[in-house]
């Protein structure tokens, strides 16, 4: 049983994720896309990156890749799936999650922190916090605009699938609070199985003891 | 079978934010240069050989919608021309 996290050229946040996995007691295995998964997969991480060079639209390539049918494939079946930062963007360009990530309303790369809002904590992925909660995780990103149709976006929050909203630090959700211009402030969703999750902050940059708060733990212990 | 050239634009959604043809537009406007509105678009060229017009247009239209163009973005059009 391991989690595969898939490297692409270009993936940079592959390594962080396993490393922020295994302190959580997760056996995790970097895959290189063009090996497949291992036969005792038993969950998935799209990691952090600049596959491909953000060549045509982030993610793009990536999520055209032989390995991503093998990753839907699992993800149909139930197994854990999620994509963060670059692999949000994969997850969304292959259609494991609807609505796009692109360029930020900035029309700048942004590092920075931020505060997030839990939307549903009855997810795999949000199930260690409490509804509302504010976690403060970092973001790196040039395209982390979520764009979607009003139509989908509504059938989205009416099935509750929103996770986490940018929010300032009281937990309150607004356009200052917003980094990037994302409907609705967006920061993470579910496919249509809640096991399926994208989104672009990273939880693996706050999950080591050694490098400060810890917020992120609750997101990867879904793989636990 | 004809040596086609297909020329695919994919420019975003009427409505969706283009911070980058904003930030194109404010450039110019620096230099000086009066304008009302700057849209920007990619442009593909891709020649292929086929059987008829319509065969290459529909080749052309497949590449284009499985991942020239991103449905919630784009919109696009495939313009031919033999040789």
């Amino acid at each position: 049983m391991t989690v595969a996290v898939i490297r692409f050229g270009g993936s940079n946040c592959d390594r962080d994720t396993v490393a922020a996995l295994e302190t959580l007691g997760v056996d995790a295995t970097l895959v290189w896309h063009e090996d497949g998964l291992p036969a005792d997969t038993s969950g998935i991480v799209l990691p952090g990156g600049f596959s491909y060079g953000d060549y045509l639209r982030a993610g793009a390539m990536a999520a055209r890749s032989p390995i991503l049918e093998a990753v839907r494939e699992h993800a149909d079946a139930g197994t854990p799936v999620l994509g963060i930062c670059n692999g949000a963007q994969i997850g969304s360009e292959a259609g494991l999650t609807p609505g796009s990530f692109t360029t930020n309303q900035s029309a700048r790369f942004q590092c920075e922190h931020v505060h997030l809002r839990v939307e549903n904590a009855d997810t795999p992925w949000t199930r260690r916090y409490d509804h509302g909660q504010v976690l403060t995780f970092p973001i790196a990103h040039g395209e982390g605009r979520f764009e979607i149709e009003e139509d989908e976006l509504a059938a989205l929050e009416a099935d509750d699938r929103v996770i986490f909203r940018y929010c300032d630090r009281e937990g309150n959700v607004t356009e200052a609070a917003n980094p990037n211009g994302s409907k609705h402030s967006v920061a993470g969703i579910t496919g249509e199985r809640e096991t399926v999750a994208v989104m672009m902050p990273h939880p693996e940059r706050v999950s080591l003891d050694d490098i400060g708060p810890t917020d992120g733990r609750g997101v990867l212990r879904a793989f636990a | 079978m004809t040596t086609y050239t297909a020329t695919v634009t994919v420019r975003l959604k009427r409505g969706v934010l283009d911070p980058e043809a904003e930030t194109t537009k404010r450039a110019l406007e620096r230099l000086g240069f009066e304008l009302s509105s700057l849209v920007s678009a990619d442009r593909f060229e891709i020649e292929l050989d086929a059987e008829s017009e319509a065969a290459a247009r529909e080749r052309v239209t497949e590449m284009t919608e499985r991942l020239l163009a991103n449905p919630t973005l784009h919109d696009y059009e495939v313009e031919l021309d033999h040789q």
